[in-house]
């Protein structure tokens, strides 16, 4: 894909096979311009994406599906819950098209994977950051995406509670079989969580395999940039 | 104080704004979530009863809903008598004219809504409509209770529309602002008085009910 979002300029052509990849890349690199495009939520001058064999966007044959059809969710550092309605609410907001029961039976199970239960019947201005985060989460997850796009989201945590949830989060993501992208500028995130880290470096694709491969040379290509050993070896 | 002039004001302002919120409020939503340069086209044709004379309005409707147009003797047909002189036709020219005062609070409410809710909701499957009507409208209630008093007391006070297509005929077209002049050209000035009170009472309890019941709640956790 192949957009430009002022003066900068995002080029990538890649592939990702592991049920969690991890776009890392330092402030600027292009992670949330590249996981907004695969969303949907912005269009490219070129683009040609798919998931699971079926095409989302197409700019050759003038195809983009709109956000909400491409069975993608995302979760991004602003929690962004609608502030007019309550936890519960929000989590079911994105499953219209279940009955009743059904929805609030997602909906219990949801809040409940994100510790989120005692919350339900509150608003968004009674959360901590933490607390909507994982409230962001929730709803993300409830329609059962085929595709979770995390943006920085564990920023509000702190790092035991981030723990926690990333590990039950996994957890439920494998039995779900559900595919997983990761953007963060934190390489503790990249090796804690990947399979496999993308390295994004001013709109390019710099690298792409295994975590402890890839930051290792980004350490090595670090150290000398700066003309100092790696240390961290 | 001409009772039936009153009642019909009411009525004529009313029915204009259920139908001007009915229409503005999805036009704001283009408005605002639309991309496209015709945007900006639109947006400008939505404004223009603000610049346009009243007469100037009142004049090209008057003419189009009028027998020497295709659109006139079609509605003709369609209704059994002429849009112009009728309350039909005021609510045609009321719409129009007080189109601006229903759109732009919209759109400033719709706009200042945050980008990353909608982007969410967009996420989670909502298309325009549902959109609209769970994110936008609930998320920007004073711009539409802003709305709906605007058009509302616009319509009120409208003149020189009412008088080129409505004429002045009681019970169908005179409403409280014809009535007004017609006092005043007869020298009747307490009658005038009352009239003009009447309006200026309108306008106060509709502007108090916008700027009371649309006041947001003081948190009083502090």
């Amino acid at each position: 894909m192949e957009a430009r979002r002022g003066g900068f300029h995002l080029q990538v052509e890649c592939s990702f096979a592991s049920e969690w990849t991890v776009i890392f890349g330092p402030s600027g690199a292009g992670k949330s311009t590249l996981l907004r495009l695969l969303a949907g939520l912005d269009s490219a001058e070129r683009a040609k994406i798919a998931l699971d064999g079926r095409v989302l966007t197409d700019s050759a044959q003038r195809l983009a599906l709109k956000a909400g059809q491409r069975r993608i969710s995302m979760v991004a550092q602003q929690p962004a819950l609608f502030p007019h309605l309550s936890v519960a609410a929000n989590v079911a907001y994105g499953l219209a098209g279940l009955e009743r029961e059904s929805r609030n039976a997602r909906v219990a199970e949801m809040l409940e994977l994100v510790d989120a239960t005692s919350l339900e019947s509150r608003r968004p201005r009674e959360l901590s950051g933490g607390e909507a985060q994982r409230v962001a989460l929730a709803r993300a997850l409830a329609p059962l995406p085929r595709l979770l796009l995390l943006d920085e989201p564990f920023s509000a945590l702190d790092g035991k509670a981030s723990d926690a949830l990333l590990e039950r989060l996994q957890l439920w993501l494998a039995e779900h079989r559900m595919q997983t992208i990761l953007a963060t500028h934190d390489a503790t995130d990249a090796l804690a969580t990947a399979a496999e880290v993308a390295l994004l470096r001013e709109g390019r694709l710099a690298a792409l395999g295994p975590a402890a491969e890839v930051l290792a040379s980004e350490r090595e290509r670090l150290s000398r940039k700066l003309g100092t050993p790696n240390l961290l070896r | 104080m001409d009772w039936q002039a009153f009642v019909l004001t009411l009525k004529l302002a009313s029915v204009t704004t259920a139908i001007l919120l009915a229409v503005a409020v999805p036009l704001a939503a283009v408005l605002v979530l639309g991309r496209g340069r015709w945007l900006a086209a639109l947006e400008a044709l939505a404004a223009l009863p603000l610049v346009l004379p009243p007469t100037v309005l009142g004049f090209f409707l008057l003419v189009l809903l009028g027998p020497r147009t295709a659109i006139g003797r079609g509605i003709t047909v369609l209704l059994g008598h002429p849009l112009a002189f009728s309350f039909g036709g005021l609510v045609v020219g009321s719409v129009i004219y007080s189109l601006p005062f229903a759109v732009q609070p919209l759109v400033a409410g719709f706009a200042a809504v945050d980008p990353a809710l909608v982007d969410a909701a967009r996420l989670l499957g909502a298309g325009p409509p549902r959109l609209v009507a769970s994110l936008l409208v609930p998320l920007a209630r004073r711009s539409l209770l802003a709305a709906a008093v605007l058009s509302f007391l616009h319509t009120v006070g409208e003149f020189g529309v009412v008088l080129m297509l409505g004429g002045d005929i009681p019970g169908a077209t005179r409403t409280l602002s014809i009535v007004l002049y017609n006092e005043v050209e007869n020298f009747d000035y307490s009658a005038a008085g009352r009239t003009a009170a009447t309006l200026l009472g309108l306008s106060v309890v509709a502007l108090a009910a916008i700027y009371l019941g649309g006041r947001p709640k003081r948190d009083r956790r502090g």
